[in-house]
């Protein structure tokens, strides 16, 4: 299959068929009432991965999570963590620490005694306590706020407390529920790349609940993708981005433009896609497994569409259009377009100069090309 | 025409503030400021039984402070021990509506929503009865052939009927039993507040259901139980109907002292120092208990 053929085999440790799964999720379902929460999910993650899960609310994610921490049993269906069955095993007897959505920062403690929870629980030696806390304290950077309480915290220092106290027992597995959901914008940027570092550095491996795309294809070496309790597509960033399976999984990271058609040639490395949406039949380099006549989409993202007044040469797929919209967001101008079809396309293009005269206006007739390797078909 | 209204709104709450201020000026610090001035007179047979304490005569006002009564206290060994009877009694029924009421606050608090709200009217229930009706009920169930001797003779546990009647027993059994709500809903309302999270954070962090209940639950759930002690202590410590009806004649308590200068002997000077006297025991816990709440809601 395409998804896979382009990634360097043996380089991942999720392409080697001998590597083990550290993390073993096997056909697991988990109801509540009559409410299938998580639906017959199996997924392998390995050591030292950064997995994030990622769907909207109420996709089973965080159910799937409370599962691996020991707080839900699943309904059917069995566990591994390192190889061990957890059915059964509480949460305080596993290898495992999660950071809680909310901090869950105990109130009536300091932090420097909400990291050290954890240590103390297990009696741990008051001197090996105190120097590991005060190693994550430097870790997080919060060795000015040891003696404070939560309350005393902004957003983003409590969000670091929360990340020590579930580090410093140094779980063979640390998951992550919303991470950095209650941060704003600029923390946010901040705080991912220090995950990613202490992640690395530490060799822990990671699993992250995410419902924001970005975050989860900033940090995460490979994602899953949830709805309705079901994982859709799980792949490296680069394979769900540029190779969605599904509408959904299209349409749910990053924007897309959905061309509807059906198939009318289908060769080992080309296809073309008849398109009434579009107007044309769309070459799009690589061979799918359909019949002729089956219906299809085509997804083809905003960026990758040439918006010029004069048709572009050398490229495939050529469709003329108007401009009903132009708006700009600072880095990019994103178009809005309609087709002769009635269809509505949306093109996004870096702004590379800091004024240009000659921009394309709303109302102009334009041509918008894209080349076959730009378009993807998703079959579902 | 905003000057005047801003003026009227600042009165408004002047008067809202006023209102609570005169409640207790007129019912608490006037009866007060009464009672300690018959505690420093001198009984008298009259009517009212007490000498006033100024006098007026041949153009000489003169003031007479009698504090014999609190010297009374002092010397008569009688008052000392039904104070701390009644401190004693206090303390052990609220240390058993403590233990007995945590888990029952618990387990509310716990409980789904929809059942919540029918459990804690479980626990208010009682007070659709009379309390003295209700004290006076357990008579019938402690006295010599009442219902639990007859049902514990019957099933053939017991030969005789156990004596429980007129016992510090069935004192604390009353107390509990009366205070027992009054512990419940200061605690689930602490209880209730608790997130779920935090328990999970516990037990992520490799707690046992022990320990986190010790190191979160049982901290967090503090001001719950210093509001549910004060509410229980305090009527405790004054209370007279339940050793009148259900203690014996070793049942000393500070209430049934109180009940006995004033109508008994009729000593109102005396009875009012015993009353004073109580009030100042009784201050002194409450200072204590309102100053670790406080701290202990600044920490939160």
């Amino acid at each position: 299959m395409m998804t896979q053929a382009n990634l360097a085999k043996g380089l991942k440790p999720w392409n080697d068929p001998a590597a083990a799964p550290f993390v073993q999720i096997k056909n697991v379902t988990k109801k509540f009432g009559t409410y299938t929460a998580v639906n017959d999910v199996s997924l392998d993650i390995y050591r030292g991965e950064l997995f994030c899960l990622l769907g909207g609310s109420g996709c089973g994610k965080s159910t799937l999570l409370r599962m691996l921490a020991g707080f839900e049993g699943p309904t059917s269906g069995q566990i591994l963590i390192d190889g061990e069955d957890q059915a059964g095993v509480p949460p305080y007897k596993r290898d495992t620490n999660m950071m809680f959505q909310s901090y869950a920062l105990f109130p009536h403690m300091s932090v420097e005694k909400n990291i050290a929870y954890g240590l103390k629980r297990d009696g741990v030696p008051r001197a090996e306590i105190a120097t590991r806390v005060t190693e994550m304290l430097s870790l997080v950077q919060l060795d000015q706020f040891a003696a404070r309480k939560p309350h005393q915290l902004s957003g983003g220092q409590r969000q670091r407390v929360a990340l020590a106290r579930s580090l410093i027992k140094r779980p063979k597995l640390l998951m992550l529920d919303e991470p950095l959901g209650a941060l704003d914008k600029k923390l946010r940027e901040e705080t991912q790349f220090e995950l990613i570092k202490i992640q690395e550095s530490l060799g822990v491996t990671f699993v992250v609940v995410t419902h924001d795309q970005e975050e989860a294809m900033t940090l995460s070496s490979r994602l899953g993708v949830m709805t309705a309790g079901k994982i859709v597509q799980i792949g490296t960033p680069h394979d769900i981005y540029e190779y969605p399976q599904t509408r959904f999984v299209a349409d749910f990271i990053g924007s897309v433009n959905m061309f509807e058609g059906r198939i009318k040639d289908d060769c080992e490395d080309h296809a073309t896609i008849h398109s009434a949406d579009a107007g044309i039949d769309i070459l799009v380099s690589h061979g799918i497994t359909g019949v002729e006549g089956q219906q299809v989409a085509v997804a083809v993202r905003p960026e990758k569409i040439a918006i010029s007044r004069t048709a572009p040469v050398g490229l495939p797929n050529v469709v003329p259009a108007t401009v009903e919209e132009v708006a700009y967001m600072g880095n990019l101008s994103v178009f809005r377009v309609v087709l002769a079809s009635g269809k509505r396309v949306k093109i996004s293009q870096a702004n590379l100069l800091r004024s240009d005269d000659d921009a394309i206006a709303a109302g102009e007739a334009v041509f918008l090309g894209w080349a076959g390797a730009a378009s993807v078909v998703v079959m579902a | 025409m905003s000057a005047f209204l801003s003026r009227f709104a600042l009165r408004g709450r002047s008067l809202v503030t006023a209102v609570p201020l005169l409640w207790l000026g007129l019912f608490f610090l006037l009866p007060f400021a009464v009672l300690a001035k018959i505690s420093l007179s001198e009984a008298a047979i009259a009517r009212p039984p007490y000498l006033p304490i100024w006098d007026w005569a041949d153009g000489v006002l003169s003031f007479a402070f009698n504090i014999g009564n609190y010297l009374f206290l002092i010397e008569d060994p009688l008052y000392l021990m039904a104070y701390l009877g009644s401190v004693k009694i206090a303390l052990i029924s609220t240390a058993i509506t403590l233990l007995i009421g945590y888990p029952m606050a618990y387990v509310i608090a716990r409980a789904p929503q929809h059942r919540r709200n029918l459990l804690l009217m479980l626990v208010i229930l009682p007070f659709w009865t009379s309390f003295l009706l209700r004290v006076y009920a357990w008579i019938g169930f402690l006295k010599g052939n009442g219902v639990i001797n007859n049902v514990l003779m019957w099933l053939g546990v017991i030969n005789e009927p156990l004596v429980m009647l007129q016992t510090d027993f069935a004192v604390y059994l009353g107390i509990v039993y009366s205070y027992l709500p009054f512990m419940i809903l200061p605690l689930y309302t602490a209880l209730v507040k608790l997130d779920e999270a935090l328990l999970e954070a516990s037990a992520d962090l490799g707690a046992r259901p022990f320990s986190t209940f010790w190191h979160i639950t049982l901290p967090l759930s503090l001001p719950g139980v210093i509001a549910g002690a004060m509410l229980v202590f305090i009527p405790a410590v004054g209370e007279f109907v339940i050793p009148a009806l259900l203690g014996g004649p070793n049942t000393l308590m500070i209430g049934s002292v109180l009940w006995n200068e004033f109508f008994s002997n009729r000593d109102w000077p005396v009875a009012a120092a015993v009353a004073i006297v109580m009030l100042v025991v009784l201050v002194l816990p409450i200072a204590v208990l309102r100053r670790a709440q406080s701290r202990e809601e600044e920490a939160n």
